[in-house]
């Protein structure tokens, strides 16, 4: 990055901050600053539901996994529109009819305050754990950037996005959520449009489109019904629409999003908003990591590509060790780009049969080039906890985009962290709030006092996850390690709302231990079944149904007497 | 408890879908047409 980069970086992210504080002066009550001032346009809403998913995880790591695991990850998002239309037609009247600040209050109306709690707990220590991951992000990029450790950069983007937040609260976030947005998208059609146009010398997008398809990149639907594979069909139309109906529907962090809307109406266009874009915009930024892997089977990328790891392990005595596998991944890589020419050329010559030999050859030496990446992940980490596919977006951008818009791109995730991070510190200091200190522990003090302590809560959850990121090291790349943390909660949290709305007999009590019940079996299913039997996404369908089941049975039992309260 | 949402709530201001079903509708063709578009591109290339 030169002088300019940093000048645009400085410019587009202040200037982000600055509108959202000068947008929302003056306007803070307790209500609108947890909920919004519910004057929110539909087009605002479904933004701001969609950036809030959408965080600088998703730009990213989505590309790192399109680059390892191809275009098969945008199964996980054929649930969506099925939940959302879900939400759209029974959670949403019910959350504006109630006039809810936080879902959890449903809990509340509906069984108990224990069963409130127990939600909203849930959703706390989930929200916690995930806004520790969600600020991984940005510190990767600060850290590729300015050549500082993790950790380091993990403390300071996290201690900006708490201020921001705790200073700007909901209608901050959603003030400058759009703009965020744009400089988003701006900045991956860019990234798409120049991996496109700097595809390697006498590459053409059909010998691209082959080459991926041929290496496995483009198999972006599997319909095996084997429960092992984490990205199939099934998966993602039936165990990912329970996670997308826990996280759209029951996660505070986007109920927040969309109780913001003047009406029913707004919210129920927003949410179909991303109904309708978010397949299609998963799909593109899966294809950018496509792209960068073509790119780079001619190009030769580094063995690792977190090199700051690299070097700082080189620094520790095993610098001979890590040069023999960078010479060995040369070599393995010329190897490599050869058997694809090969192919490249027998298949503009029209010979299939030289073309499919190239392309098996192709795949062995692609297999040894793998085999030695797995080397030197090994060597940075000899327990394989860690994961550089987070890292190959940020390495291409820098060492290919012209400067001004390297420091455009590196803004645009800083964007994307500060909407995501603020959106999730906002909602875990409004539950916070709502659900525990009012109730428990402060039932009667003023607005003031209730804004202050949500601010305060804001930054005491800030404060919790920056330290969680410290202690974190991650196997997985972060957008999987997003969704398998929310897939161990997320049941729960769910079913407590299904049995909520569905099932009318069931109350309180056995909802309670329902839940609890159900948590246990998840977190045992994750520690004691390995993923390639039962893969993470069918923990949600699972964890709802073993809660929905023990609750029935609980309440069977009690065979409570009480008519059930009505809302 | 009822979900019933206020009256004018019900309008979804679009020319061509008139009611919330319609607008569901909408979604879910979508959505088809998007699966049927990637199942294409998996049989194509792979």
């Amino acid at each position: 990055m030169n002088g300019l980069d940093y000048t645009i970086l400085l410019i587009t992210i202040l200037g982000i901050a600055a509108y959202g504080t000068w947008h929302t002066r003056g306007r803070h009550t307790f209500k609108t600053y947890l909920k919004g001032s519910g004057d929110t346009h539909w087009f605002v809403i479904g933004i701001s539901v969609m950036a809030t998913q959408a965080s600088a995880v998703t730009f990213l790591s989505t590309p790192g996994q399109g680059y390892q695991g191809g275009l098969g990850f945008v199964q996980f998002y054929f649930g969506m529109p099925i939940a959302l239309i879900i939400i759209a037609a029974v959670f949403l009247p019910i959350y504006q009819k109630l006039n809810v600040i936080t879902a959890y209050e449903y809990l509340g109306q509906r069984f108990d305050l224990k069963t409130r709690l127990l939600g909203a707990a849930v959703f706390l220590l989930q929200r916690a754990l995930g806004a520790g991951l969600t600020i991984y992000a940005p510190a990767i990029v600060l850290s590729k950037v300015l050549d500082w450790p993790l950790n380091a950069t993990i403390i300071g983007s996290g201690l900006v996005v708490v201020i921001y937040t705790a200073t700007g609260g909901s209608d901050a976030v959603n003030a400058t959520q759009k703009y965020q947005f744009a400089v988003i998208f701006a900045g991956m059609i860019t990234a798409f449009v120049l991996l496109l146009v700097h595809l390697p010398r006498g590459l053409t997008l059909s010998d691209t489109l082959t080459i991926a398809g041929g290496m496995h990149k483009l198999e972006a639907v599997n319909f095996s019904p084997n429960p092992g594979q984490r990205y199939t069909f099934w998966s993602g139309l039936i165990a990912a629409t329970f996670l997308m109906l826990a996280y759209f529907g029951t996660d505070q962090s986007q109920v927040q999003r969309y109780l913001t809307g003047s009406s029913v109406r707004e919210s129920r266009l927003g949410l179909m908003f991303n109904a309708v874009f978010k397949i299609p915009m998963q799909f593109f930024i899966l294809a950018i990591g496509v792209l960068l892997f073509v790119t780079y089977q001619f190009e030769r990328p580094p063995v690792y590509f977190d090199q700051v790891a690299w070097n700082e392990r080189a620094a520790q005595n095993d610098s001979r060790a890590l040069r023999d596998i960078d010479s060995r991944f040369t070599v393995a890589h010329d190897r490599e780009k050869q058997e694809l020419q090969a192919w490249v050329d027998a298949r503009h010559a029209g010979d299939a049969a030289a073309a499919s030999a190239a392309r098996s050859a192709a795949l062995q030496a692609h297999d040894q080039v793998e085999s030695i990446r797995k080397e030197a992940r090994l060597a940075v980490d000899p327990n394989d906890k860690r994961n550089d596919t987070d890292y190959i977006f940020i390495t291409y951008i820098l060492d290919h985009f012209p400067h001004g818009l390297i420091g455009l791109l590196v803004a645009t995730f800083f964007a994307a962290a500060l909407s995501a991070k603020s959106a999730e510190l906002n909602a875990l200091g409004s539950a916070t709030t709502v659900d525990f200190y009012k109730p428990v522990f402060k039932p009667a003090a003023t607005d003031r006092h209730y804004l202050r302590a949500s601010k305060a809560f804001t930054i005491f959850w800030g404060c919790v996850s920056i330290t969680f990121a410290l202690c974190l090291s991650l196997a997985e790349n972060l957008i999987q390690a997003v969704n398998i943390l929310g897939s161990l909660f997320y049941p729960v949290m769910l079913s407590l709302f299904v049995v909520g709305f569905f099932l009318r007999p069931i109350r309180g009590t056995a909802v309670f231990w329902g839940g609890l019940v159900a948590q246990a079996a998840v977190l045992i299913l994750f520690f004691t079944v390995p993923d390639n039997r039962i893969s993470y996404p069918w923990y949600n369908v699972i964890g709802c149904a073993v809660c929905v089941c023990v609750s029935a049975v609980i309440q069977f039992v009690l065979r409570s007497a009480a008519p059930a309260r009505t809302v | 408890m009822t979900s019933d949402p206020k009256p004018s709530d019900e309008k979804t201001g679009f020319p061509g879908l008139r009611t919330w079903r319609g607008v569901y509708t909408f979604v879910l063709i979508t959505f088809a047409l998007w699966i049927a578009l990637l199942v294409l591109l998996t049989r194509m290339f792979s």
